[in-house]
């Protein structure tokens, strides 16, 4: 009885991960060398996609300290300026906080929509922030293309989620 | 008890609204101090840096494999296509290759005659190491690769890294598996070049687009469309001569540059360990490629 109980918790425990260890392996996706001609530089931002759909439907598995640990991950891995994803993907968190019942229960292109005007808003500030921090225009063509190309990529890889979510999270 | 859990979560959702929101501004805080160090502490930064890269790096090329697998795949099936073509071409260049390595063999025998003759003062050692690349920028904010060699390696920070096709960037921080490198084409990346025909002297400035810029050019009348721009060796960091790329446009204000590397596709990379003679004292020296001779 007392064993199986343990398994129960243990079972729930790591069912529980799934938030953060999908965002992480997007942060390794990115950060990954996948040779394909000019992808390195409008790579989708994958992480923000895990955090965008976590944050709607298991916004308590992926709690602040989580995203600020995966940011300064992606940071140091890939050079970004230290603490800069780390900042964006909070932002993201706290916005969703407020937006996250509107979006419960909606219909997929909504959802979908909304993702649409955070990614637009990720990169613009993205880009406003990076071009202080090195005090120089950054090149703004990038971060359209990572823009447009996370947004359409963002049905395929909440659909990979909404599986996870719906066996790992919801059957418990 | 669903209505029983609404209520509870109710009563608790104030408090914990609290809790969310400070926690929101200590992590807001955390980052924004940690930018601000990466801009002051350069060396603190450049060290958690290496430090991370490190553990990162054996999961990270483990990764890294598959990746350039799926990659290999995919232009494997491209080559697939063409390789009837491919192969008349290269039987086509490869009689006209072995007719210019008898040219150059009877050069570089020539080359050494001279030098004997003129006494020269023989090149600085050059030793190098190859790596794997392990990580890439992952997005628009900059353009820098991870490769899996560190100090361990004797790999240091300043030192050229070239691909088969010629300089790709400089080492920017190190750890002691891991080093970080600067692309060319990165807008912190200034390497001092010359134009190869007319010894023109620039700074190739990259500007985060496929195309860095050719800065601090005394007359643009020295640079034509279609000039190598080769490393100048000033400052004695880099060798000189290294292959660099090729003048795209030449305007009024800036001349734009094509890297020779593919910068996309980059799986291995080569990092050189070269010391200008005279430029460091022996005693930094010793123990990094050995006694003077």
């Amino acid at each position: 009885m007392r064993t199986s109980t343990w398994i129960i918790q243990a079972d729930h425990r790591i069912r529980s991960l799934t938030p953060f260890v999908t965002t992480f392996l997007m942060v390794l996706i990115s950060a990954l060398p996948w040779q394909i001609a000019s992808f390195a530089s409008i790579t989708p931002a994958f992480t923000a996609i895990s955090i965008y759909y976590w944050s709607i439907y298991q916004y308590l598995k992926l709690p602040y300290y989580s995203i600020f640990g995966l940011g300064m991950l992606l940071d140091l891995l890939t050079g970004i300026p230290l603490g800069l994803s780390a900042l964006i993907y909070l932002l993201v968190r706290a916005v969703l906080n407020s937006q996250r019942t509107f979006f419960m229960g909606k219909p997929f292109w909504i959802v979908w929509a909304g993702f649409a005007v955070v990614m637009l808003g990720v990169s613009v500030f993205g880009w406003v922030v990076n071009s202080l921090y090195f005090s120089a225009f950054v090149a703004p063509l990038p971060f359209v293309f990572q823009c447009v190309l996370t947004i359409l990529l963002y049905p395929v890889i909440s659909f990979i989620l909404s599986i996870l979510n719906r066996n790992m999270l919801n059957k418990s | 008890m669903r209505s029983y859990r609404g209520r509870a979560v109710l009563t608790a959702l104030p408090l914990k609204s609290v809790v969310q929101r400070s926690a929101f501004v200590l992590f807001v805080g955390a980052a924004l101090t940690a930018m601000i160090l990466s801009r002051v502490e350069v060396r603190l930064v450049d060290n958690v840096r290496g430090a991370i890269s490190d553990t990162a790096a054996p999961i990270l090329e483990f990764f890294s494999h598959p990746a350039a697998s799926v990659a290999s795949f995919v232009e494997d099936f491209d080559e697939l296509l063409v390789v009837h073509e491919d192969n008349k071409l290269l039987k086509m260049q490869n009689a006209q290759l072995i007719k210019w390595k008898a040219v150059a063999e009877n050069v570089v025998r020539e080359n050494e005659d001279f030098r004997k003759r003129l006494q020269m003062v023989p090149d600085p050692d050059s030793r190098y190491v190859t790596a794997r690349v392990i990580a890439d920028s992952g997005g628009p904010f900059v353009r820098t690769i991870l490769v899996n060699a560190g100090t361990a390696n004797n790999v240091q920070k300043g030192q050229a890294a070239i691909s088969a096709e010629g300089l790709i960037g400089r080492v920017v921080s190190t750890g002691s598996r891991s080093a970080r490198i600067l692309l060319l084409t990165d807008l912190n990346s200034r390497i001092p070049v010359v134009v190869e025909a007319t010894r023109e002297k620039a700074i190739l400035a990259g500007n985060n687009t496929l195309y860095p810029k050719l800065e601090f050019v005394s007359s643009s009348a020295g640079i034509n469309v279609g000039d190598h721009i080769v490393t100048s060796g000033e400052g004695g960091v880099f060798p000189s001569g290294l292959p660099v790329g090729l003048v795209t446009s030449v305007e009024d204000e800036a001349s734009f540059v094509q890297v020779h590397a593919n910068l996309d596709r980059l799986e291995f990379v080569t990092i050189l360990d070269y010391i200008l003679p005279g430029l460091l004292p022996n005693t930094i020296r010793a123990g990094r490629i050995g006694p003077l001779k």
